[in-house]
């Protein structure tokens, strides 16, 4: 292609694409999640509730008269991608804010871009604790609960079983370190004598399940930590149960109670298991009952954790957008979430002053299988609150202040 | 073993095509979902399995023949390298086709039917299938040994491995000869991936995953031989085994390391042979400005004065295409100019953003001597790897250099205190006085423009005719007494600190640097670009880099399938295009 070619080319996709949202227009929301890629098989179940609830806000008339859009954009799980969307978002579609995220590494890439650039960004689902302490600044909030949170809930549980060997497995990111990290030193603070005999840091996607499984056998552990998640997960299992390993001890998983990773596992999925996770199909609040019948309506689909994170965050936006009234800037949108309450199908929740963190909280019980719908589930389930299990204000101020 | 299985497949096609076959882990991962679909499918009860596993091995097998009649065989005339552009495409487009026919999320297969118990071997449970694939290894390597060794189809890819011209001479049909052990190759592809669905998840990535282990397999087995491939997987997966006991922190690396040391100690591979005098991609290309100089000026003129009248949005798009221009551009001068090509040079590019933010954020550096310290930093890295990896010639080269990258990406990946791991460096901001959009694109066109400029320079001056003479004709320049190796190792160098140049000025228009940017996939973006623009001339890099990045840009914009299209677009380019959209000009090229 010439040149000359290339510049005209530029010139007309330009004219074709600027299109700045108006004040009168729709209140536009930049969505930026790994719709390809190795967060792929988690996001689209979160796109539909994101639709459903914006569906559901519009027909009520909107928020302050202004429909509500979402411009979706998929970041293939690559940090660069999503910033390249994060730019077209803010400067070429005019969205209002930018929401979203599945993997951590992306979600703080979205969110140093959107502190340099002050632009409010509602993380969604990744997990880090990063985003909201260490590298938290005012224009970042998150929805889920983090690793901190989610391994704390398990310490809390697994300590009452009194079970001192201790290995653990996970992939060989932040996410597996952390998630180890807070529940072991958890553990540690109620049970003194917890000793740990093994941690295998598999390569993350490309777990070879066999030697594994070999080595976590031969350190005859009393009990088992599991961050692994995906397709690490399924094969560790499948591997697993051929040579009895859930038979030998017990076994905690960080969120493998979520219909994401136990409904593969379908009937393989094992039983006596300690999760976090989330127990749609149990869970008796009216209001999240109506809530499953509209999703699985609109859908014919079974909701997911990241349905629920997804309707959850619409919501959120949704209040923090009339709590800001007309100027919708990011400072004044970042004041409307700090300590913000928002009423969700499992109750109400509100975004700490002091981080951003969301109070949602997760689900803690045991795995077993049920055979009618043929996928294993969670029972003696309770809900832990994020209240519970998140630090207090001076102790995030100071690992705020660390960065 | 299954990784044997894709390996030799893929060593096969490579030894008697010189196709590096990108599309083969596709391959792979199509068959498993293919084995998925028919198993649940075929009312055969318990041999449901077995007999979807092999008509998946079949029906990829059929898909190979369609892609070499239909595409690679176009193909074949020009440059080499042409057609790891065609199989990249075919990489894009399968993975979509995957998404779209059976979605994203995991899916799990049934377990092997009759053998999904476990055998106890010294007090230790060992599940069945896994031996039978034990033994079904070694009696597919014994098969293909037959095959190659006893009968006359055999010899005649035997020799073609070694001599592809010399058999071509003596009457054998290349072209048959060709398809058929591209259809063999892909339907071992296939046998892997239906072979792997009682063992493993079925995910939309396991064709990129699968890809890098099968290479390193091939290449430390030794490219075109089967022997070698089967030694190889036995020595990887034990060395991974062995390294899950006793080094369990270094399991990103460890593969790697093997691979490097080999190739250091034996640059053919444990069992490959050395390669015969081959010709370079872009052999006997001459020094020359593909452009006329008056078109070059009002580039310039057009990206100096354009820029303030453009939206914002473009002005940051411009500067990316500014700083992936540079970085194609660097990798022409090894693999254009040089005839080394590079599966690395994302090595450089991450070196740099990782040097920048480092110098910055760690050393405290003000940002524009961090971004001047960068390239350097990218440079004195490359002397290092191009010390051990100009040694060696064609593929082994590539991997070697491939094998460095994951070292580089392990290591930021898990040293946490310094790189801040997998969670990467955040807060890489240019200087207050350069932040604005205006601003960092002029840093950007200085940059990366002036990169681009020196390279041209570099390319004609008396170093760069050098270079490609040492490219065309080795023995030749030796014996004029030109020291080969020093002459490589300049090129390796300098392509090194233009393309940490380039990661500099990624890394400061991103805000945040991230292992990914030293990972395969931006080493193969850089070698597609350099390729869409035409191999035989520098201005082909920075033209490739434009429209991939534009492509791209515009399409993911408008479909969700954005890996289908722009795959497809890209196969067309090809076919229009075999040497390039620059090396199609009229009257340039060859």
């Amino acid at each position: 292609m010439r040149p000359y070619r290339l510049v005209l080319l530029g010139i007309t996709l330009t004219l074709a694409f600027a299109g700045p949202a108006g004040a009168e227009g729709p209140i536009r929301i930049g969505e930026i999640n790994s719709y390809s890629g190795i967060g792929a098989p988690f996001t689209l179940p979160y796109r539909a509730a994101v639709e459903m609830a914006v569906d559901e806000i519009n027909a009520r008339g909107g928020v302050g008269g202004r429909r509500l859009e979402v411009l979706f954009r998929d970041d293939r799980g690559q940090p660069a991608e999503a910033i390249k969307h994060a730019q077209e978002l803010v400067t070429a579609d005019g969205v209002t804010l930018l929401a979203g995220g599945f993997l951590s590494n992306v979600g703080l890439a979205i969110s140093d871009w959107a502190r340099q650039h002050r632009v409010m960004y509602v993380a969604a689902e990744p997990l880090t604790e990063a985003l909201t302490w260490s590298q938290g600044h005012p224009w970042v909030v998150r929805v889920r609960p983090n690793t901190y949170e989610q391994g704390r809930m398990l310490a809390e549980r697994a300590a009452r079983t009194g079970h001192v060997r201790w290995a653990t497995i996970g992939p060989n990111y932040e996410y597996g370190k952390r998630a180890w990290e807070t529940f072991r030193d958890r553990l540690r603070e109620l049970r003194p004598g917890v000793e740990v005999v093994g941690e295998h840091w598999p390569v993350l996607g490309k777990l070879e399940p066999g030697p594994y499984v070999t080595a976590i056998l031969g350190e005859r552990p009393d009990a088992l930590y599991v961050s692994l998640f995906g397709s690490d997960w399924l094969a560790f299992v499948r591997e697993a149960n051929k040579r009895g390993l859930f038979e030998k001890m017990f076994v905690v998983g960080i969120l493998l109670g979520e219909p994401e990773y136990i409904d593969p596992l379908r009937t393989e999925a094992p039983e006596g298991m300690l999760v976090t996770g989330y127990p749609w199909y149990a869970i008796a609040a009216p209001a999240h009952r109506r809530w499953v019948e509209a999703f699985r309506q609109r859908t014919s689909a079974e909701p997911r954790l990241g349905s629920l994170v997804g309707y959850i965050t619409v919501l959120s936006i949704v209040e923090a957008l009339r709590r800001a009234g007309a100027d919708l800037g990011a400072d004044r949108l970042s004041a409307a979430f700090r300590g913000l309450a928002v009423e969700t199908p499992i109750g109400p929740i509100t975004f700490r002053a002091v981080d951003g963190q969301s109070t949602m909280g997760a689900w803690v019980g045991t795995t077993r299988l049920d055979r009618v719908r043929g996928v294993g589930v969670m029972g003696d389930y309770e809900y832990v609150p994020g209240e519970r299990v998140l630090p207090p204000a001076d102790e995030v101020l100071k690992m705020q202040a660390g960065h | 073993m299954v990784l044997f299985l894709i390996a030799s497949g893929l060593s096969l096609i490579f030894g008697v095509t010189r196709i590096v076959n990108f599309a083969h882990g596709s391959f792979y991962m199509l068959a498993a979902y293919l084995t998925y679909a028919f198993a649940a499918r075929l009312p055969l009860g318990g041999a449901a399995f077995y007999a979807a596993a092999l008509l998946a091995a079949l029906a990829t097998g059929l898909l190979g023949l369609v892609v070499e009649v239909l595409l690679l065989r176009r193909v074949y005339r020009a440059p080499e390298l042409y057609q790891l552009l065609l199989t990249f495409a075919l990489v894009l487009v399968i993975a979509d086709l995957v998404r779209f026919v059976w979605g994203t999320e995991n899916l799990t297969g049934p377990p092997a039917p009759g053998l999904a118990g476990a055998v106890p071997i010294a007090g230790q449970l060992f599940p069945t299938y896994d031996l039978v694939l034990i033994g079904l290894g070694p009696a597919v390597a014994l098969a293909l040994w037959a095959l190659f060794y006893r009968t006359r189809y055999g010899i005649l890819i035997r020799a073609a491995t070694l001599d592809r011209e010399m058999v071509a001479v003596l009457g054998v049909d290349e072209a048959r000869l060709y398809t058929s052990v591209f259809v063999l190759g892909s339907c071992l592809a296939g046998l892997a991936g239906a072979l792997q669905v009682p063992r493993q998840a079925l995910t939309n990535v396991m064709d990129t995953t699968v890809l890098t282990e099968a290479f390193v397999v091939v290449v430390v087995g030794g490219m075109g031989s089967v022997g070698g491939a089967l030694l190889a997987a036995i020595v990887i997966g034990v060395s991974d085994a062995f390294g899950v006991l006793v080094l369990p922190g270094a399991s990103l690396v460890l593969t790697f390391v093997v691979m490097a040391a080999i190739l250091i100690v034996r640059p053919w591979g444990l069992r490959g042979r050395p390669a015969g005098q081959e010709r370079a991609a872009a052999a006997g290309v001459a020094a020359r400005p593909a452009l006329p100089r008056a078109w070059g000026w009002a580039l310039l003129a057009a990206l100096v004065l354009l820029p303030p009248l453009l939206p914002t949005y473009w002005v940051w798009l411009l500067a990316e295409v500014l700083a992936l221009s540079l970085f194609a551009a660097s990798l022409y001068l090894l693999m254009g100019a040089g005839g080394m090509v590079s599966f690395g040079h994302a090595g450089a590019f991450g070196l740099g953003a990782y040097g920048a933010a480092l110098l910055m954020l760690r050393a405290g550096w003000p940002m524009p001597l961090a971004f001047a310290g960068a390239p350097l930093v990218a440079a004195a890295a490359s002397a290092v790897i191009g010390f051990f990896a100009v040694r060696l010639t064609s593929i082994y080269f590539a991997m070697l250099t491939l094998a460095f990258a994951q070292i580089g990406y392990a290591l930021v990946h898990q040293w946490y205190d310094l790189t801040g791991g997998d969670n990467g460096l955040l807060g890489v901001w240019p200087a207050r006085w350069l932040a604005s959009p205006l601003r960092f694109y002029g840093l950007a066109l200085a940059a990366c423009g002036g990169g681009v400029a020196l390279l041209s320079r570099v390319e004609r001056a008396p170093f760069g005719l050098t270079l490609r003479a040492v490219r065309d004709h080795p023995r030749r320049a030796e014996a004029v007494g030109v020291n080969i190796h020093r002459h490589q190792l300049l090129a390796f160098v300098i392509a090194g600190f233009f393309g940490g140049l380039a990661g500099a000025t990624f890394v400061y228009l991103k805000g945040s640097a991230f292992p990914e940017y030293l990972a395969l996939p931006v080493s193969v973006e850089a070698l597609v670009m350099v390729l869409l623009g035409g191999v035989g001339t520098l201005a082909g890099a920075p033209v490739g880099a434009a429209v991939y990045t534009l492509l791209d840009t515009v399409v993911t914009r408008y479909t969700a399938y954005w890996q289908a299209v722009l795959g497809a677009l890209l196969i067309l380019l090809v076919l229009a295009f075999p040497r390039g959209i620059v090396g199609a000009l009229p009257g340039r090229g060859r």
